[in-house]
């Protein structure tokens, strides 16, 4: 039997059984780890006194303390909503148009909006509201629907071509690639690509302005400048939703697009963050 | 007469996996079908090839059964490096997107190598390192050869086929979507044969023992074998849409649903990496440095207060949910006054080396095993701690998590398994010692340097990125985007990818020194004879 002097110089025996050499002190407990057991036991006990924990037939213990999740949630949410209750009361009433003149209901808005744009925006328009291909960048002063604060909260409350709000903003562009013959829709795409910079193929520049003013000119202008009552792009400013490469110009004339935002009135936000988002997006830049 | 069942048996399910491939609804179950055709149709043939060969006479039972730890042993290596190498690809794809490559869609984006990640680790480095050492403790502490004869080499074979049919079965889209518990109810049925059969290997090499007591690390190995089949069979319990697809819809429903899955997922945690590799350390650290096990009484208090307790703290993988307050109470209880029992099996494994403590400086193999357990214990209080519920309000859904999960399963699992394969590759190809001792240390260091690199970052990101959830202004408006809290993420990211590459690096270097061991190390004369101790 093996035998090991301990801190106090004593023995400590074996338990006297082998497995393929291996032997087993008879040790005791060692105080700390028992006294701290026993602590985390007595803790335990308290705590599903406290706490609730015990289930019974149709509910569970309270605990003394009354503690809740959902209670806790609740009143945080009262607690948050109360504080800020006066200046979004005064946020859902004034005019639109006289917010930005007042710097305290500006800042607020600001900051609401930008809490609002973070969780519910960012998902397409991108964290820093750059957009990305068919959702469009709302830092530059390019407006699809319009850039006044009331064009944005109209957008922004009731979105675009979706089934939910009757009151969303529509247009569709149509298909032209069932209307017009191939080579005139590479005309009209060296066309839409002079307006703003150099096209692919200039010899059709000249046949395809007159594809342009008999097809698209009723809603992007003779001009090309667009229509923000139809929500029909500009298309002379070299800022591109799909892009301006001439494949795609051509895959926008031939199959069309119809990009849809959701409405964020009704369920999801309050009329005081529609209008907080509303002025964050203004604010970015390009507001008008 | 055995060989002619078998060969009825073996054509019958080659012939019913041909139909079914055939009846095939999805292109996973057409793979398993097909796989499964062509292990049981190549067992047939190999069969019915040596139908007439004269069984040999040798009587074997004094002899302990080694082959299928051999196997074992060179599973668990491979496995390693596989599960390694698909957890540094996919941290990098974390890292960097554009890994996810266009062309592989569908097959090999994070979301299809996720799974195959974590199950290769788990069950296939961390299941087949069980079995083995399993059955090479308990044939040793029980001075008898392993029960039921080449049962032991069904299970070895038959869970090799779990692995497959699951890792094709995930790459191909078949998941149940429960965590660690994805593959799909025909594997799981497979899953559940072959677990019964290693249970019944185990068992009965324990029953037929010739030593009077069953050893520690028995108890902790029949703990784990018995928990997880309860704990597999109650949490896959689903029905198939159709027996020729891979698709079932989950018996239990919502709260219920996930109450059933984390009290599975947290036990697997409990018995499969924490009471099952407790086995292992119970029987490579007293036999590495030579000591007798510090305190019996200790290991019977741990080892009873453990079991009971595990089971109950399945719960705090839920706080804050829909789970009820009460439900979420009691899991947190039960994970703090399990913190102790835990912290019992560290207490014993360390101080197993008080008299030996000068064998840290010359003995690698040690070094190894001294830091899975100090891992062990590391995770087993940062566990508690995490489960309590304004700490996890904190660390749910962060990277925290990944980090804990990691500090435990790398450092705790992973070294005490390389441990264990130092010891057993000599003893078992009959070498006098392993080729380098050198190349051990240098596993060591790299291992644990990529351990502290991932958990380290984990816990810089993960707190960083709960605090960024949680931060508000003057007017109690959040902060940060999710995207701002992933891009805040990168570099930490990085790091963490660099921890898997030396984690893997160690490990490809023990594949090395293993082999060299095997192939170069002077053979010294087999000690295979079952002889009890005392």
């Amino acid at each position: 039997m093996a035998k090991q002097p301990n801190k106090k110089n004593q023995e400590v025996e074996t338990t006297g059984h082998q497995w393929d050499g291996i032997e087993e002190y008879n040790n005791p407990l060692p105080r700390w780890w028992l006294w701290t057991f026993y602590a985390c036991i007595v803790w335990g006990i308290w705590y599903v006194i406290a706490y609730p924990a015990w289930p019974l037939v149709q509910s569970a213990t309270a605990g003394y303390k009354g503690w809740s999740t959902r209670a806790n949630v609740a009143v945080e949410l009262a607690e948050a909503e109360a504080a800020n209750a006066a200046i979004n009361a005064k946020l859902e009433t004034v005019e639109l148009t006289a917010i930005a003149g007042d710097p305290e209901l500006q800042g607020y808005a600001t900051s609401a909006g930008n809490a609002v744009f973070k969780t519910w925006c960012a998902q397409c328009h991108g964290s820093g509201a750059a957009g990305a291909k068919g959702y469009p960048n709302l830092l530059d002063n390019d407006w699809l629907w319009g850039g006044t604060i009331e064009d944005i909260h109209t957008t922004i409350a009731h979105g675009i071509r979706n089934q939910e709000d009757p009151d969303a903003r529509y247009s569709q562009m149509p298909a032209f690639g069932e209307i017009l013959e191939p080579a005139q829709i590479d005309q009209v795409a060296n066309y839409v690509m002079s307006m703003s910079g150099e096209p692919q193929d200039a010899s059709l520049v000249a046949e395809g302005q007159t594809v342009f003013a008999e097809n698209c000119a009723a809603c992007h202008g003779e001009a090309g400048a667009g229509d923000i009552y139809q929500g029909a792009p500009n298309l002379a400013d070299a800022i591109w939703l799909y892009g301006g490469s001439f494949d795609t110009i051509k895959e926008t004339v031939t199959y069309s697009r119809f990009g849809v935002m959701p409405p964020m009135g009704g369920a999801d936000l309050s009329e005081a963050e529609i209008r907080a988002v509303a002025i964050y997006v203004h604010q970015l830049g390009g507001g008008e | 007469m055995t060989n002619y069942i078998k060969l009825i048996v073996l054509g019958l399910v080659t012939l019913l996996a041909l139909i079914a491939a055939n009846y095939a609804r999805d292109l996973a179950y057409l793979v398993n079908a097909l796989t499964v055709a062509l292990v049981a149709g190549g067992l047939f043939l190999w069969t019915l090839r040596h139908t007439d060969e004269p069984r040999s006479r040798v009587d074997l039972s004094g002899e302990y059964m080694d082959g299928v730890i051999r196997a074992g042993v060179i599973a668990t290596a491979l496995w390693g490096v596989v599960g390694f190498l698909a957890g540094t690809f996919i941290a990098f794809q974390l890292a960097f997107p554009g890994l996810n490559f266009e062309w592989a869609q569908g097959y090999a984006n994070f979301g299809r190598l996720r799974p195959l990640h974590t199950s290769a680790v788990i069950f296939a480095f961390g299941g087949n390192a069980l079995i083995a050492t399993s059955f090479y403790v308990v044939q040793r502490t029980s001075a008898a050869r392993l029960w039921g004869g080449n049962l032991a080499w069904f299970v070895f074979w038959g869970y090799q086929l779990v692995i497959v049919l699951a890792a094709t079965g995930y790459l191909l889209g078949a998941t149940q979507s429960k965590e660690y518990a994805e593959p799909e109810w025909y594997v799981d049925l497979w899953l559940t044969v072959v677990w019964l059969a290693y249970l019944a290997v185990f068992l009965g090499t324990i029953v037929k023992r010739k030593e009077p007591h069953i050893y520690v690390a028995n108890w902790f190995y029949l703990s784990f074998i018995i928990t997880v089949a309860m704990l597999h069979v109650v949490n896959n319990l689903s029905i198939p849409v159709s027996v020729f697809g891979s698709k079932s819809v989950q018996v239990f429903s919502g709260v219920q649903d996930a109450m059933t899955q984390w009290w599975y997922g947290h036990n697997a945690v409990g018995f499969f990496l924490t009471a099952g590799f407790l086995g292992m350390m119970y029987y490579f650290v007293p036999k590495q440095a030579e000591r007798p096990v510090y305190s019996y009484k200790l290991s019977i208090i741990h080892f009873w207060a453990l079991i009971f307790i595990y089971i109950w703290a399945g719960p705090h993988h839920l706080h804050y949910t829909a789970l009820p307050d009460w439900a979420s109470t009691l899991g947190m209880l039960f994970s703090i006054i399990l913190w102790m029992p835990s912290w019992g099996g560290m207490i014993n494994g360390l101080m197993t080396l008080s008299g030996a403590w000068d064998k840290l400086r010359t003995d690698p193999v040690i070094r190894m095993m001294v830091i899975s357990i100090g891992f062990y214990g590391m995770s087993t209080f940062e566990g508690p701690m995490m489960s309590i519920r304004a700490v996890n309000s904190l660390s749910h859904y962060t990277d925290w998590t990944i980090g804990h999960v990691h500090s435990g399963a790398l450092g705790w699992n992973g070294m005490i398994t390389f441990g264990a394969l130092y010891f057993l590759v000599p003893k078992l190809w009959n070498r006098e010692r392993l080729y380098s001792l050198s190349l051990v240390s240098w596993h060591f260091w790299l291992a644990t340097i990529g351990i502290i690199l991932y958990a380290a970052s984990m816990w810089v990101t993960g707190i960083m990125e709960g605090l960024m959830w949680r931060e508000v202004d003057a007017n109690g408006f959040l902060v940060n985007s999710f995207a701002d809290t992933v891009a805040a993420k990168f570099p930490m990211y990085v790091v963490r990818g660099l921890g898997g590459v030396m984690f893997l690096s160690g490990a490809l270097i023990m594949c090395y020194n293993l082999w060299m061991t095997v192939t170069r190390s002077p053979a010294v004369a087999p000690v295979n004879s079952a002889v009890p101790a005392e």
